[in-house]
């Protein structure tokens, strides 16, 4: 019997689709990938950072439901942050994560707990105007070199 | 071949070797004329705070970790990795026996502008004297009085450990030759004076093409790659280009340069880390009008 496509193309076409099928699932699973997520989650910190520094410059009117978000955000992200760093995620994605991570993750864990405090503290009492959202971005802001200064990895 | 050709063969190529070697030691750097030294001013100690923050110096002679305060205390004792060997910043408090509160002007000028030591040794140039080698002397007399000021301390920094050959501080004259310089490291079209005096602040103390600038196999400079970013010096990861060129901030304003430098922040609020958050902590201590001459200066050198 005649079949509508030759057995050869039907093989090739499945064998196409499966590629691109794999493609598309590992770029769907890329952003689930450790590497991936935490880097977004220090984007969103920025995110939040910059809300703040606007209002501390006057660049933007200081407005309390944007501090509050602000803050919650901080406070998340820093809680969830350590998370991301299972063994296997040491490498690739352009993570900037220095080795340092792994070999003492306790300090690690430590100064990303400084910074949920930090924002924590800073929400439950809310600053309340354009000094007070300064003095909040200050004192956030030192832990972020923290961090970065012993953790980070430009590569 | 006959004896005597022979032997003039070997004269003729020691006598060469010998001028040669004579030549470089003639030409390598030696100590500044004691007048340099002895026509400066009484030490206006302002600006000698202002300059010890440009030349970070806190950040290599502090004890190793220190903050706040224990920053003013120079005990020495940070490591500094290297492909050569580990190389430990020494004691540069006031302490008499320790540190360097015996030196006059001129050791101290010659140290920081020569790279050579209380007996005329030379100085590793893990100490960046290739640039504060454009230091001006006021500048230096100006330092050495506020460093006078800070509090003493007796700690005695480790030793360096260092394999043959780098252990052989004679060979240093060698490279001398060959990677020391005093002229500027760009010619620049501007004679604004803001971008001249970032010039000197980025060239001379900030000595930041010590880490910014890459290098070759025997440690110097690749002065063509001016600014251009490299391996880091002290081992991980790499250190960005900072010039016109730099997919990280070539694209920023002067203005938003100069916020980094105060603040830590980028543009887009990331923030600064790795080596560089110890060298902003410095530039916050400096008047806005030196971090935007700083500023001002990579904003107008040679794109690479």
């Amino acid at each position: 019997m005649r079949s509508m496509i030759g057995m050869r193309k039907l093989a090739t076409m499945a064998a196409i689709g499966l590629c691109l099928g794999a493609g598309l699932g590992s770029a769907a699973g890329a952003a689930d990938e450790p590497q991936v997520v935490r880097a977004g989650m220090m984007k969103k910190m920025g995110g939040a950072m910059g809300q703040l520094a606007a209002i501390a410059k006057g660049d933007k009117p200081y407005d309390a439901a944007v501090v509050k978000t602000s803050l919650t955000t901080m406070e998340e992200v820093a809680k969830a942050f350590p998370e991301q760093f299972p063994k296997g995620s040491e490498t690739g994605f352009n993570t900037e994560a220095s080795p340092k991570i792994w070999e003492d993750m306790a300090t690690f864990k430590t100064k990303a707990k400084a910074l949920e405090t930090a924002a924590a503290t800073q929400l439950a009492t809310l600053p309340a105007d354009q000094a007070g959202v300064g003095a909040a971005v200050k004192s956030i802001g030192g832990l972020c070199g923290d961090c970065h200064q012993s953790f980070r990895l430009k590569k | 071949m006959a004896r005597r050709a022979k032997f003039g063969i070997v004269a003729a190529v020691i006598a060469g070797a010998a001028l040669v070697g004579a030549y470089v030691f003639a030409v390598a750097p030696h100590r500044q004329p004691a007048t340099l030294w002895a026509q400066t001013t009484a030490p206006d100690l302002a600006n000698g705070k202002r300059i010890f923050f440009a030349g970070g110096c806190a950040s290599c002679h502090a004890a190793p970790g220190a903050s706040g305060d224990a920053r003013m205390v120079l005990t020495g004792g940070v490591a500094l990795k290297t492909q050569f060997g580990t190389f430990h910043a020494p004691n540069i408090s006031p302490d008499p026996k320790a540190g360097i509160g015996n030196w006059t002007l001129a050791e101290f000028g010659d140290a920081l502008t020569r790279g050579i030591g209380r007996n005329g040794e030379n100085l590793y140039p893990a100490f960046p004297y290739t640039s504060y080698a454009r230091m001006k002397p006021q500048d230096v007399a100006d330092l050495y009085g506020y460093l006078k000021t800070l509090p003493a301390s007796g700690n005695v920094a480790p030793a360096h450990e260092l394999s043959f050959p780098f252990n052989q501080r004679i060979a240093l004259t060698g490279w001398k030759f060959l990677f020391f310089s005093e002229t500027p490291r760009v010619t620049l079209a501007s004679a604004d004076p803001q971008v001249q005096r970032g010039q000197y602040l980025v060239e001379g103390p900030g000595h930041c093409g010590e880490c910014h600038t890459p290098r070759n196999a025997l440690g110097g400079l690749k002065t063509d790659q001016w600014l251009a970013g490299g391996p880091n010096p002290e081992g991980e990861g790499r250190i960005p280009n900072i010039t016109p060129g730099s997919d990280s901030i070539g694209k920023w304003s002067a203005e938003e340069i100069a916020t980094y430098l105060e603040t830590g922040f980028t543009p887009d609020f990331d923030s600064v880390g790795g080596s560089m958050v110890e060298v902003q902590k410095n530039m916050a201590e400096l008047p806005a009008e030196d971090r935007a001459a700083i500023a001002a200066y990579l904003k107008a050198i040679p794109a690479r």
